[in-house]
């Protein structure tokens, strides 16, 4: 490697960093108006997207009259309260027209008699703002984000948009306060690539894999997070970590909320419905943080089953093969691969797997980055957008229900492409780069590919996840807080040792698997010091110490910024209580 | 004390190696129901990080992670260790370019995807206020085309597209068809002058291999069937 390597600069009037269903959806808008590129870390449907399964929300009624103020309620039920009211009206009025739309591109729905798309039931989402669950998310079998993502890149393919792939983000790029691009590495070839635009937008994901039972996709490192918190921009309630009820015992992959929606419920090891005693009026389908609190319960208090007593079963085998044939073939085919069991005969093993992120990157509706605090009204970020499970709109506040994630990366995507080639059309020029871009990225990299630290990725990625899996999941306490806290602090003193064995620029994973785990080392101590601080339960958040919600104090949005030193300083900003048209939903207890 | 089995993998680093080689590696099958891609990452995490391969998903949708393995396509994330006869020897996918040890260029597999047109075209504009309609009958007809992951186990297991650089290939044509397929698209006509040449569907010899190696169980032979079908229906 030489001091000075060669850094190749792109123009574009619009980047995007992900190409997942929020980066495809914005670059598909964004590109009708301004030169558009996306960059990406994988091939296109590669994305995380690719995973979905159940489906997605929108009161198009088509099997039972529904009503959009009803998903917007149900949505800030779920949410605990902590989601923000404006943007959760302006997603539910719009998710009919996005649904369509996609319908329009080719995406293939399942189907009903009269040809209309299918819909299903899923947690959380009611008719008449609780009164009994209700069939709302719209289905292509339980491969809608399979669906989705190739039909999505599909139109772009159509619409000649541009991609960058397999470069992955390292740095953004800032004049002074103005987001003018990001810097990334190319993956095949090695080297390093400036993106200079007029408006950047991370479409980056979650942040899941820095817990071990988890249903995300090895890319998801949480990377926009990262690279956020390192250019003094602050992160959203990072601590609403979301767990979902059913991933297949022992390796964590998801089985959709949609087996319940479809009739399959959970059963302890004396073969009790246990979730008539948590929730009495939807059981199963309560929303995801009480369902798989639910199910820890029942696994601390003795009755789980199988010989350490650590898993709930999930019963399919009474819907009657026809329909797991034809609603669930994707659950039957993983079941089958990764637990060996036939789903039609046999339950399913499922313990709470980490699954959504709730936090990420704070946003207004427009899918503006935006800075705030208690006192200061937020304020735009120039140049800077985020979409998609990388981004706080915040939609989901502290608990984000079933089949809402695809309708999010949907709606911003869409809004956020269109306002970034608003943007981009209204500045003459671009914002100039500034002196040495990326500098500090590029010797972050060129000092991982020479290397000769002792530490290694593998060992300290272990822990962490397994500590995050122990001391910061479904239950928490500040007894386990503080000792995660001690030792993500211990693990990021051994990455400052950290080597690499692999030193060559071409197809280098070792360098990019390390530089995912410097980027999820940097936001993990953001979580735990979010949940640390906040004594309440809510949503996802749940501390054995203070099980009770406080409004009085915590009916706020935790903001985490990085210090110099690499600690965490945590600051607030207020929940946007206030709809766009309709009278606010005021907090009261959730009971499903 | 974990049983272990012996990976034999391709490995090949352009900016060290003159040509590939292979390397054994110990992995211990920690747990019934191990996948390969377990290993593999056992291997990077805990032995040698100069490994590269390409994962994604690690449950069989995402289709990052086609290899050669004992001398067939599969994904490395839904196939068990234990299913696997010794030694495991793990090689890139077939007839690609080699980037790094298990790493293709994927460039010619997806510019034949993009040749077929691979997204729905419509002449009639679509209802303003709700979606078109189909029916369940015609939307199963989808069923078996639709949920291709693009992961190019089968076209880099056909000999006719080892042998002809121009064939279009199993999952290019599978994509033609689920388009042509759909009772919503009006494009037949461009993609099946497309797939009417002695690159398109007429390379196929019905060698069957494709059907073997897709992950997904989808069977592109039928679908290359139903092209030629088509065509000659349309000409007659």
């Amino acid at each position: 490697m030489g001091n000075i390597p060669d850094v190749i600069i792109h123009k574009h009037d619009v980047v995007i960093v992900g190409a997942g269903g929020a980066g495809l959806r914005a670059a598909l808008e964004a590109s009708k108006v301004v030169n558009t590129a996306v960059i990406t870390q994988v091939f296109p449907t590669r994305s995380h997207t690719v995973s979905a399964q159940g489906g997605i929300a929108a009161t198009l009624g088509n099997m039972e009259p529904d009503n959009w103020l009803w998903h917007m309620f149900d949505t800030v039920k779920g949410s605990d309260y902590l989601g923000d009211q404006d943007a959760i009206e302006f997603m539910c009025r719009m998710a009919p027209e996005i649904v369509i739309e996609l319908e329009h591109m080719g995406m293939p729905f399942s189907r009903i008699e009269n040809g209309k798309i299918f819909q299903r039931r899923f947690g959380g989402h009611t008719r008449e703002f609780g009164k009994d669950a209700i069939q709302r998310t719209c289905a292509a079998a339980d491969r809608t984000g399979h669906a989705m993502l190739h039909t999505l890149y599909e139109q772009c393919v159509k619409n000649q948009v541009i991609f960058y792939n397999e470069f992955f983000a390292i740095d953004l790029i800032m004049n002074e306060d103005h987001v003018v691009g990001v810097l990334a590495w190319d993956i095949v070839n090695g080297g390093f690539h400036i993106f200079h635009a007029k408006a950047t937008m991370f479409a980056t994901g979650g942040y899941g894999r820095c817990y071990k039972t988890t249903s995300n996709a090895h890319i998801c490192t949480g990377d926009g997070l990262g690279i956020t918190l390192r250019a003094g921009l602050p992160v959203e309630d990072l601590e609403f970590v979301q767990f979902h009820p059913t991933g297949i015992y022992g390796v964590g992959n998801l089985i959709t909320e949609g087996a319940r929606g479809e009739g399959g419920y959970l059963i302890n090891k004396d073969g009790e419905r246990f979730m008539k005693r948590y929730a009495p009026t939807v059981m199963d389908l309560a929303s995801r943080d009480v369902v798989s609190r639910a199910i820890a319960e029942e696994i601390r208090n003795g009755r789980g089953c199988g010989p350490k007593g650590d898993y709930v079963l999930l019963k399919l085998d009474h819907i009657g093969a026809n329909v797991i044939n034809e609603r669930l073939p994707g659950i039957w085919e993983l079941t089958y691969v990764f637990a060996g069991i036939d789903c039609t005969k046999e339950p399913i093993p499922v313990v709470p797997t980490c699954h959504y992120c709730m936090g990420g990157i704070p946003t207004n509706y427009y899918a503006e980055v935006v800075v705030g605090n208690m006192e200061q009204p937020e304020t735009p970020v120039k140049g800077f957008y985020a979409a998609g499970e990388c981004a706080c709109v915040s939609i989901h506040g502290a608990n984000r229900l079933g089949s809402n994630s695809l309708l999010d990366i949907m709606v911003f995507g869409k809004v956020g492409g269109q306002k970034m080639a608003e943007f981009a059309e209204s500045l003459p020029e671009h914002v100039p780069l500034p002196e040495n871009p990326g500098k500090d990225g590029i010797e972050r990299v060129i000092g991982l590919l020479n290397s000769t630290g002792k530490e290694r990725m593998g060992p300290i990625w272990e822990e962490l996840k397994e500590s995050m899996d122990y001391n910061c999941s479904v239950f928490r306490t500040e007894e386990t807080l503080v000792k995660q806290k001690a030792i993500i602090n211990e693990l990021w003193k051994r990455f400052q040792n950290i080597g690499i064995d692999d030193k060559s620029r071409v197809y280098n994973l070792d360098l990019v698997e390390t530089l995912e785990l410097e980027n999820m080392l940097t936001y993990s101590k953001a979580i735990v010091e979010g949940a640390l601080a906040r004594t309440e339960s809510r949503g996802a958040h749940y501390r054995d110490d203070y099980p009770k919600r406080d409004d009085v104090n915590w009916l706020k949005h935790t903001l985490a910024y990085l210090e110099e030193d690499g600690s965490i300083r945590l600051d607030y900003k207020p929940v946007r209580l206030k709809p766009l048209t309709v009278p606010p939903f005021e907090p009261k207890e959730r009971v499903y | 004390m974990a049983k272990t089995v012996t990976f034999t993998i391709f490995r090949y680093d352009p900016e060290r190696d003159k040509r590939p080689y292979y390397k054994n590696y110990k992995v211990e099958v920690r747990r019934p129901g191990m996948m390969v891609l377990d290993g593999l990452n056992q291997i990077r995490w805990e032995q040698d990080g100069t490994l590269a391969y390409r994962r994604s998903c690690r449950e069989g949708v995402c289709g990052s992670d086609g290899l050669n393995i004992n001398g067939v396509n599969m994904l490395s994330c839904i196939t068990h260790i234990e299913d696997l006869k010794e030694p495991i020897v793990i090689q890139p996918l077939p007839s690609l370019p080699v980037i790094k040890d298990l790493v293709v260029d994927f460039t010619d597999f997806f510019s034949k995807y993009y040749i077929v047109k691979p997204y729905l075209i419509t002449k009639t504009p679509p209802p303003s206020d709700r979606e078109r309609l189909q029916s369940p009958e015609d939307r199963k007809k989808l069923d078996g085309l639709y949920e291709c992951i693009l992961c190019a186990c089968c076209s880099t297991s056909c000999p006719s597209f080892w042998a002809d650089p121009d064939y279009l290939g199993p999952a290019a044509l599978l994509k033609a068809w689920r388009f042509i397929a759909d009772s919503r698209d009006e494009g037949s006509d461009e993609r099946l002058e497309i797939v009417n040449d002695r690159h398109g569907v007429w390379r196929c010899h019905t060698i069957l291999n494709c059907i073997e190696a897709c992950p997904k169980q989808l069977n592109p032979t039928e679908a290359i069937a139903n092209l030629k079908k088509a065509i000659v229906q349309r000409k007659f």
